[in-house]
């Protein structure tokens, strides 16, 4: 890191650490015990480790000269390290819950390895941590690729990554301290979600300010995805989570909203998470990563016009499904299934252009395990989208909610869609910022394929039998008109699923566990080298 | 319409605002008209606030993460009425901040589990659930024996009375001798219970130790009250089945 700044740069980001610090002994002051006092001083730990690293750095060499011409990719680099980190952390979380689920009796007896606890680790895990690291370090890089641009600054991108992922620490261990304000996906408290705030205006601004110096005059597909992933998840960030704390010196708060206002507000908070977080960001990298990796123009820039703003404008539309015969009034309900049937227009159109994209690079598919992974990204991403509307309708979704289909299905789409396109950029782009034509060790891309593959399918083929048999188990009447089933009945039948699902997570985690090294080894044989093409036509800032 | 956006997308600012409006469109026009439209949720006469321990318990509950497994939603259909009881009304949760819906039934949903079981069994389940239920999945909870810290009560409810919350000066003042109270059937402080939230909060040791006031007293205060607040929507459903 400090390699790449300039004396100047090290003075502000050492100021900043400065900050940091004081944020943090300020708050572990203010509670004094608690979530709140902890997270105040692991900032206060990650302020100091940065004033040790920036203030020891201070007076080293100035950075060569001609960096300007230079892309800026060390963040990139140090964002895709965080990415497989919280991989490991997020998925190795998820086995593990899964296990609990199939043998309870494994849980130790502290609070905070408790399977409720727990649960918000994997899924903050691996959406914030893990997708949101892959979202953030790839967009920089396809952020300067298309534009021909350096990043505006050297200082904010660190910002941005390092006050994001203190923003997941801060959320994760909060949780194993049983600080959570209970909105799924958004259980972080209201400092964290403050925090938060800031480090997204700061990528905001970053993102604009490169956009503005770009040297294409159009702005380039991708841009328009990572853009709306960063308003949209601002928007929607700051409505769900706004909330009145108890006291500025201690973690708990009330959320503003009740009742049923609550649960529309947190749907439409939850649904678009998928659509902004996990869909829209992605689309992103599935626009640049593939055409750059098949060698392929996109098939269609009409359809992509379609279908981007299908999505933008469709999405926000369909949280309500969510709570279908609920005490949300009927017409919302109706509106959110309507929108989710129209959703999938928009939704295959991507995914159709994705696959058509790589008509006459097939045998590049046959060949490249890593375009294939971007390949089977995209076919899951259809899949799952015609499986989110489906589910959505009405009467189907009498059967398939509250059970495991919905949890497979969320999985179809993170598992098969979102994780195999980051593994698919990871891939690409790690060799290429390693000065590198390969992976380190390319033959454990195509292992790490088949275990991603084969993980995905045993674990959504086993919660749609689970889900789908639960909801058959629910709503069986007998001869008598008496139900059927106990739940525990239903409860019991779970078992060999749930064994399933397990095994296939666990193939799943090997994977990337497999990518991580493979990553970690690529990076370590890094050249130096960058290819002559790969420059910016506009330089960084006058220093 | 294809050359409109040729052009826009030479626009960083066009395409914000683009993004920003037809992000916006969908949202307003399913959550404003919940604050405006008086239907959409009836709160009922007979409504209730949570008592301090009760909330207390609930605290409890969302720290633990039960709403992972346990949603509180009857849906209006027939196998859920059979299996749970009466559906679900907005005014049962105009209260709620938050809203404890869940979206997921590992276990069974609780909306109507108030006053199904007696307090015996719930300490038992919480604390080991395979002595009473042998195929359960749930974890044990060992640890809710330890005394329930009641000092930031008064500041949860005077945030909520903030909020909309119908808790009086009292309640607030009051709230850490309500939840001991609550507990203790036999003392003065007993009756104030009862004056400020209604002669239906039940008044008992719910883990059958007196002498201490536990998180398992509040826990299960808090499940013995789901679905109790109100008469409401067993009201709503005599009324349907008429």
């Amino acid at each position: 890191m400090t390699g790449t700044l300039s004396i100047s740069e090290r003075q502000v980001g050492l100021a900043l650490a400065v900050a940091l610090t004081l944020l943090g002994l300020v708050m572990a002051a203010a509670a004094r015990q608690g979530p709140m006092a902890v997270h105040g001083a692991i900032a206060a730990a990650l302020g100091l480790a940065l004033v040790f690293r920036l203030g020891g750095a201070l007076y080293d060499p100035e950075v060569p000269a001609g960096r300007r011409q230079r892309f800026y990719d060390a963040p990139t680099r140090f964002g895709i390290a965080l990415t497989v980190i919280w991989a490991i952390i997020g998925m190795g979380v998820g086995v593990w819950v899964a296990a609990l689920l199939y043998w309870p009796e494994a849980t130790p007896p502290w609070p905070w390895t408790s399977f409720g606890r727990l649960r918000p680790v994997h899924t903050t895990g691996v959406i914030f941590g893990f997708g949101g690291n892959a979202l953030i370090a790839t967009s920089f890089h396809v952020l300067q690729r298309t534009a021909r641009a350096r990043l505006a600054d050297s200082i904010s991108p660190w910002a941005v990554l390092i006050g994001f992922n203190l923003f997941c620490i801060w959320a994760v261990t909060g949780y194993l301290m049983g600080s959570t304000q209970s909105k799924e996906y958004a259980e972080a408290e209201w400092y964290a979600d403050l925090w938060l705030v800031v480090v997204w205006v700061t990528y905001f601004v970053l993102y604009m300010r490169t956009l503005a110096r770009r040297a294409e005059p159009h702005i380039y597909v991708a841009n328009w995805y990572y853009l709306a992933f960063i308003l949209v998840v601002a928007m929607l960030h700051i409505v769900n989570n706004l909330a009145l704390p108890v006291s500025l010196a201690g973690a708990r708060s009330f959320p503003i909203w009740a009742g049923v206002q609550d649960a529309m507000v947190q749907w439409w908070y939850g649904h678009n998470a998928v659509a902004f977080f996990l869909t829209a960001g992605f689309l992103g990298m599935l626009y640049y990563f593939l055409p750059v990796r098949s060698g392929r123009p996109i098939w269609s820039y009409r359809l992509s016009i379609v279908s981007f703003w299908g999505i933008v404008f469709f999405y926000i539309w369909v949280g309500s499904h969510h709570l279908h015969y609920t005490a949300l009034p009927y017409w919302v309900q109706t509106l959110g299934m309507t929108f989710s049937v129209m959703l999938l227009i928009p939704s295959w159109a991507s995914a159709g252009n994705a696959i058509a994209t790589l008509n006459g690079a097939w045998h590049k598919v046959r060949d490249d395990a890593t375009l294939r992974f971007m390949f089977v990204a995209a076919v899951f991403y259809g899949l799952s989208t015609f499986e989110g509307s489906f589910l959505a309708i009405r009467p189907v979704n009498s059967l398939s909610h509250y059970t495991d289909w919905t949890v497979g299905h969320v999985h179809s789409g993170t598992l098969g869609w979102v994780a195999m396109i980051i593994f698919g950029a990871i891939y690409t782009l790690a060799p290429q910022l390693s000065g590198r034509e390969t992976m380190a060790w390319p033959r454990a891309v195509e292992w790490h394929f088949w275990l991603a593959v084969t993980g995905a399918l045993i674990y959504v083929v086993a919660l749609w039998n689970a889900g789908i048999t639960q909801g058959l188990m629910w709503r069986s009447y007998d001869d008598n008109g008496a139900l059927s089933y106990s739940f525990l009945q239903s409860v019991m039948a779970m078992a060999p699923y749930y064994l399933m699902r397990t095994i296939g997570g666990a193939l799943f985690l090997s994977g990337a566990i497999l990518c991580a090294l493979n990553t970690r080894a690529t990076m370590r044989r890094a050249t130096g080298a960058v290819r002559a093409w790969d420059r910016p036509l506009v330089p960084g800032p006058a220093e | 319409m294809l050359r409109l956006h040729y052009n826009l997308e030479k626009l960083s600012m066009g395409m914000v605002v683009g993004i920003i409006v037809a992000a916006s469109i969908g949202g307003a026009v399913e959550i404003a008209p919940l604050f405006t439209i008086d239907e959409t949720v009836v709160a009922p006469d007979d409504l209730r606030p949570h008592t301090p321990l009760e909330l207390a318990g609930r605290e409890i509950f969302i720290r633990e993460g039960c709403y992972a497994c346990h949603s509180q939603m009857v849906r209006s259909l027939a196998d859920e009425i059979d299996r749970y009881g009466p559906y679900s009304l907005a005014g049962e949760s105009a209260w709620d901040h938050p809203m404890l819906w869940g979206s997921k039934r590992t276990g069974p949903d609780l909306a109507r589990i108030g006053g199904k079981y007696s307090d015996a069994w719930h300490v038992a389940h919480l604390l080991d659930p395979r002595s009473v239920v042998p195929a359960s999945i749930m974890p044990a909870y060992p640890w809710l024996t330890r005394s329930l810290d009641t000092r930031v009560l008064p500041g949860a409810l005077a945030t909520l009375a903030v909020l909309g919350v119908p808790y009086s000066e009292a309640m607030i003042d009051r709230a850490e001798t309500d939840a001991l109270a609550q507990s203790r059937p036999d003392s003065d402080a007993a009756e104030d219970v009862l004056a400020r939230y209604g002669d239906a909060v039940a008044l008992r040791s719910f883990d059958g130790d007196p002498s201490r006031l536990t998180e398992l007293d509040a826990l299960v205060a808090y499940l013995q009250s789901i679905g109790t607040l109100t008469a409401a929507a067993q009201e709503e459903l005599e009324e349907a089945g008429k």
